[in-house]
């Protein structure tokens, strides 16, 4: 039997069908927010919330049982603050450069080689960074251990460079011809264009894209499990091992740890901060983007 | 005044040379990294490495159950996420484009394209490892990648939808069709190339991701191959990382020709979608 395609029951049947495909979209954050908010509420039944900001340590997998949460906020913070240090001024200089001095085929040329570097797994920075970077920094810095949050940092930072360099490149792309032609003509050279007008009339967007590469550092995984260690320690010094937020997740479950368990839940209620900082940064990121659109 | 002209132009020149090194520091330092790591892979890289199984001894190990296992898991990924993300951008686009429920999904999707992968791992593992039963199964797996690339899947649907012009659709509706009929006959076919290589390209991210199939279950060390959708399996980048835990040195290497494999297939990937675009856009014109 041929299906009558222009009855109208079989109009409403593919539009239906296709709403719920949309809905699965919307299903999927409904499902995370759902799960990780249950294992947490059962998480919190068994260990008070309060633990778990006023405790210095987590210790879950050991006898005696620690749930404070500092140790694993410091790790992420620090290698994602290091990750930023190497990628805010490298993009942005990245930046500059495509919008203000590349001449347009250098442009269509570098910027997808940028991106490249935003392409390449996670894991292969990974293998980078234990492999070539700490023991390349071991050299300069002899007191570096084998698993530290400096070299997962660095490299980290290399992959965030186009985040910050393609959206920065857009909004001083942006900027209107007539800003910089106005400065011009009041006399001011190239730099002084650049720095007090072009950059100014670009900084929301500038910093939604560096908000949106922290947002990025903090989730990011397989670089700092790998190369920054598993090691959770209420610590701001680079040269030693840690343990990130993302690496606890990793290190429970790569062990074979029942569901129900203390261990099994702690993993969600990681990966709720987890959540919480991203969707904040990404909230925070779209308010200063809209304000550029709105000035573009 | 001569004097001062002249340092502002040294100065310019400066930081154009110093913006310069933005640019190409990153670009110089992958291009030793990979050279660095196609040397240390290289060795391994000659024999059967990619016909064997994995092994104690580093010089005997190869990837052929990670490469099979990465095959199954991205065809799988595909057959979910496909008619999922291209019939959700077609609603999006061709039945609710300015409608309240738009809006809501495309939040929703905004959203989650920001969520870090390793918590797609997590919902992968409390509904379908748990809830849905599925186990540590390559089905389990593909369905959480399918969620992980979903919402781009969507998006370049839809900007391939919104490249065919209204004026086709509003001829067809002249012509008596109804919106289905116009849909299905004129405006998939014509945005068919812009979808298929914007899901190839989407696509090719699941190839690499590693983090989420850590969380929910894909094995380190397989010595079969999987033989169904509820088999155990392993992938590419868990057998890399599986390689780069281990303490020995001799494994590092296996990591290295693990990653030169990962990364070809990546491009070869990518260079498929990209022959798609032009071939399927010489047959429409």
């Amino acid at each position: 039997m041929r299906v009558d395609d222009a009855a109208p029951w079989f109009e409403r049947m593919v539009e239906l069908f296709l709403c719920g495909c949309a809905l699965i979209a919307v299903g999927t954050t409904g499902g995370i927010a759902l799960v990780l908010a249950l294992e947490t509420l059962a998480f919190f039944r068994e260990v008070s919330p309060s633990q778990l900001l006023m405790d210095s340590q987590w210790t879950p997998l050991f006898a005696e049982k620690h749930f404070g949460l500092w140790p694993l906020l410091a790790g992420t913070c620090l290698t994602s603050a290091i990750a930023l240090l190497v990628a805010l001024p490298l993009g942005l200089l990245a930046a500059i450069y495509l919008s203000e001095f590349a001449s347009p085929l250098v442009r269509r040329l570098l910027k997808p080689a940028l991106e490249l570097l935003a392409g390449i797994p996670a894991i292969v920075y990974g293998y980078f960074a234990l492999v070539f970077v700490t023991p390349a920094l071991q050299r300069v810095i002899p007191e570096l251990a084998g698993f530290n949050s400096l070299g997962a940092g660095i490299v980290l930072g290399i992959m965030l460079i186009p985040m910050i360099s393609s959206l920065s490149e857009d909004a001083l792309f942006a900027v209107p011809n007539g800003l910089r032609e106005g400065a011009y003509a009041l006399g001011a050279g190239r730099l002084p264009t650049i720095f007090r007008v072009v950059l100014p009339s670009a900084m929301s967007g500038i910093a939604a894209s560096v908000i949106l590469a922290a947002s990025r550092a903090v989730g990011e995984t397989m670089i700092v499990s790998i190369a920054a260690g598993q090691q959770p320690r209420l610590t701001l010094d680079p040269r030693v091992p840690v343990e990130t937020m993302t690496a606890y997740i990793v290190q429970v479950s790569l062990g074979d740890t029942p569901a129900g368990t203390l261990e099994y839940r702690s993993v969600f209620v990681v990966g709720a901060a987890l959540f919480l900082i991203t969707f904040a940064l990404n909230a925070l990121s779209c308010r200063f983007k809209r304000r550029f659109g709105g000035l573009a | 005044m001569h004097m001062q002209r002249t340092g502002v132009r040294f100065g310019e020149r400066l930081f154009v040379g110093l913006c310069l090194l933005g640019v190409s520091l990153p670009l110089g330092l992958l291009l030793v990294l990979l050279g660095a790591l196609v040397k240390a892979g290289m060795a391994r890289l000659e024999g059967n490495f990619l016909l064997a199984y994995p092994s104690r001894h580093a010089n005997l190990a190869g990837i052929l159950p990670a490469l099979v296992g990465s095959l199954w898991l991205i065809s799988l990924t595909a057959l979910l996420t496909l008619p999922v993300g291209v019939g959700a951008a077609i609603y999006l686009e061709e039945y609710q484009r300015r409608g309240r429920l738009a809006r809501w999904v495309e939040i929703n999707i905004a959203n989650l394209a920001g969520v870090p992968s390793v918590v797609y791992g997590l919902l992968g593992l409390a509904v379908f490892v748990r809830q849905l039963g599925l186990g540590r199964s390559v089905l389990a797996g593909a369905a959480t990648l399918a969620l992980l690339v979903l919402p781009l899947v969507i998006l370049s649907a839809r900007e391939a939808l919104r490249t065919v012009p209204q004026s086709l659709r509003e001829a067809c509706h002249a012509l008596g069709a109804t919106r289905w009929q116009a849909i299905g006959r004129v405006v998939l076919p014509m945005a068919l190339p812009g979808i298929l290589t914007g899901s190839i390209l989407a696509l090719s991210r699941a190839i690499g991701e590693t983090a989420p199939l850590i969380v929910v279950g894909a094995l380190t060390i397989v010595t079969f191959l999987p033989d169904g959708i509820h088999s155990p399996y392993t992938a590419l980048p868990m057998q890399i990382f599986a390689w780069v835990s281990r303490p020995q040195q001799e494994f590092l290497a296996n990591a290295a020709a693990g990653i030169v494999v990962l990364l070809t297939c990546m491009l070869l990937v990518n260079g498929i979608a990209i022959w798609l675009r032009q071939r399927l856009q010489v047959r429409a014109g």
